[in-house]
């Protein structure tokens, strides 16, 4: 009886010297396997798909409306309808002065705050069905034409990495953030 | 059997018991039980299922009997199957948490069936190291794990209806869940990759087809934000962002990108399609706010609720769900009387930080007409607003964020409805 008692006890100490020794208060305060593999320039650019507002992430290429017509209208008349009226998935165009009225109507035309927002979701989503399947030149060409349905471009602006930052919204003064960072 | 006297001291008007009467209108019930099983040898009462050894061991789902308790108001857009929602069915269920296979759904582009062996998780930007971790790596790293809700800013946005719609709590308010996820803090990530001072915000892009991307502010990432691997104790469900999610405690759940695959570190956010076009909030003015992160401090009753109606006059138990993005439940008030006279709710012990809260109350129905109705209350005061309230300022068709109390009117025959004051 005794002898085990003393064997707990210097079990005890030994637990407590060895987890002390091994493991600080936080276990993991300051420690970290650092085991990020570094990834090369290249890589990034296959992976990278963000666009800011500014136009940065855009890629090169070009595209206007009339030959956006052509690609609307094979890939995306079925779910957006002719004129990206009336599909049975949003409207892309039309709405345009209802946002402050009663029944606010929101669309791409009426509501989107950059241009640049269309470009990178028909580049991320867009058709669809097969995502990815559009080129560069292709995208910049459909945003144009749906631009150009809204009054932004005229059809035969031709939009680019340069150019698309700059076409004015409608809607483009019609936001502000609800954030605020707390410093 | 008990009798439940007569001498009850009511907490508020219209049948609301004091918080603690529940435990004791618990012990009248039970024992008038009568089996309807034929007994067996002896006399002794055995029903069929105590006849012979049961089931074998093994994997196992919830009972036969239950099976109905599943997902609620599966929808898709036209033209697609994964691009749309599914609903918790809160009145169904008890606790704080829920169950993964009921976890509330909205996709952009359908459930992506990723192998985890070819899926990393890509910090790039404004980083001094690019860095990529596999899902081998990770598991190495600090995990935490925390009991919080997830609720889409869409929830509830049926209210926003000039009637009210007749629907169940589920179908109205159950986009919200609440899970135990675990996985590794993001800030040991970030640090790891070496921010640059210009780095103010991270863009994060999920690998499903619609690559469906938020920006978020490096402030909350460095705060609690998680690469969260796991839900209730096991991987993620595909449903819910295998292999990986962001999660960011109280926030919005369109920002806690699912199928997480890349980060990138920026100096402003991206204005995507889905923080600007959609999960925006209009107001009345014409203006639309930006960013609205934080849940607001929200409750349903989901018992009774639309479909589960009372069976006559006597004591029910009214329950529910509170939280509140900013904190911890402080109280919740209840009212049978259309929000004339308030009782406080007896909350259940776990009271935690940005997670379901339970609230339960005995209520004493004495057949008439009523009007019951939930107000919660968070830490940092801030008090569940009424519909009206709710609307002040805001565009005629906004939906998002819509937190207001949900009022439920019991009429005689025990039909429970959803009604507006």
């Amino acid at each position: 009886m005794f002898t085990s008692k003393i064997t707990k006890i210097v079990v005890n100490i030994l637990i407590i010297l060895f987890v002390e020794n091994i493991f600080a208060d936080d276990v993991f305060d300051g420690v970290s396997p650092q085991l990020g593999v570094i990834i090369s320039d290249d890589y990034i650019e296959q992976v990278d798909f963000v666009v800011m507002p500014s136009g940065e992430g855009l890629p090169k290429g070009s595209g206007n409306a009339l030959t956006g017509k052509v690609l609307y209208n094979i890939h995306c008349m079925a779910c957006h309808g002719p004129d990206a009226k009336g599909g049975i998935n949003g409207d892309l165009a039309g709405g345009h002065g209802t946002i402050s009225g009663p029944i606010p109507k929101k669309t791409v035309g009426s509501y989107w705050p950059y241009a640049t927002i269309i470009f990178d979701y028909i580049r991320r989503a867009m058709p669809y069905q097969s995502p990815g399947t559009l080129s560069n030149n292709e995208v910049y060409a459909l945003t144009a034409y749906i631009l150009n349905l809204n009054g932004v471009i005229g059809e035969d602006e031709l939009m680019t990495a340069q150019t698309l930052p700059k076409a004015k919204m409608t809607n483009s003064e019609g936001f502000i953030w609800a954030y605020s960072p707390s410093e | 059997m008990k009798k439940i006297s007569d001498n009850i001291n009511f907490a508020a008007n219209n049948g609301l018991l004091d918080r603690r009467f529940i435990l004791k209108a618990g012990l009248g019930i039970g024992g008038g039980l009568m089996s309807a099983s034929a007994l067996s040898s002896e006399g002794k009462d055995r029903l069929p299922w105590m006849k012979q050894p049961g089931m074998p061991m093994g994997q196992s789902g919830p009972s036969r009997y239950e099976e109905h308790i599943k997902r609620e108001g599966v929808g898709s857009q036209p033209g697609t199957t994964g691009s749309g929602a599914s609903r918790t069915p809160i009145e169904h269920l008890d606790g704080i948490i829920t169950p993964s296979r009921l976890h509330f759904e909205r996709h952009h582009s359908g459930i992506p069936d990723i192998d985890p062996a070819q899926h990393s998780l890509l910090i790039h930007g404004l980083v001094d190291r690019p860095l990529s971790f596999s899902m081998e790596s990770l598991a190495r790293y600090e995990h935490v794990s925390n009991i919080q809700f997830i609720e889409c800013s869409g929830n509830s946005g049926a209210m926003i209806s000039p009637k009210p719609l007749q629907r169940k709590a589920s179908n109205l308010h159950g986009l919200v869940s609440c899970s135990e996820w675990g996985g590794v803090p993001l800030k040991i990530l970030l640090d790891e990759a070496g921010i640059k001072p210009k780095g103010k915000w991270i863009v994060a892009s999920g690998s499903d087809a619609a690559m469906m991307s938020r920006s978020v502010p490096l402030e909350k990432i460095m705060d609690d934000a998680i690469i969260a691997t796991h839900q209730n104790g096991e991987p993620l469900r595909p449903s819910n962002g295998y292999p990986m999610r962001l999660f960011l405690p109280g926030w919005e759940g369109n920002a806690c990108v699912k199928w997480l695959r890349t980060i990138k570190v920026t100096s402003g956010p991206s204005m995507t399609k889905d923080e600007t076009s959609k999960y925006s909030d209009l107001r009345d003015d014409g203006i639309a706010e930006l960013f609205t992160f934080p849940m607001g401090v929200k409750s349903v009753i989901t018992s009774p609720s639309f479909s589960l109606n009372l069976a006559g006059p006597g004591i029910y138990q009214i329950k529910g769900i509170a939280w509140s993005g900013s904190g911890r439940i402080k109280n919740v008030e209840l009212s049978a009387d259309g929000g004339k006279t308030w009782a406080e709710a007896l909350l259940d012990e776990h009271i935690l930080p940005k997670a379901l809260t339970r609230f339960r109350s005995a209520w004493k129905w004495d057949g008439a007409p009523a009007t019951i109705m939930s107000r919660a209350i968070d830490e940092k005061g801030n008090i569940q607003p009424t519909r009206e309230q709710w609307f002040v300022g805001r565009a005629k068709n906004t939906f998002y964020h819509f937190n207001a109390i949900q009022t439920w009117g019991v009429n005689t025959a025990g039909e429970v409805n959803n009604v507006y004051l």
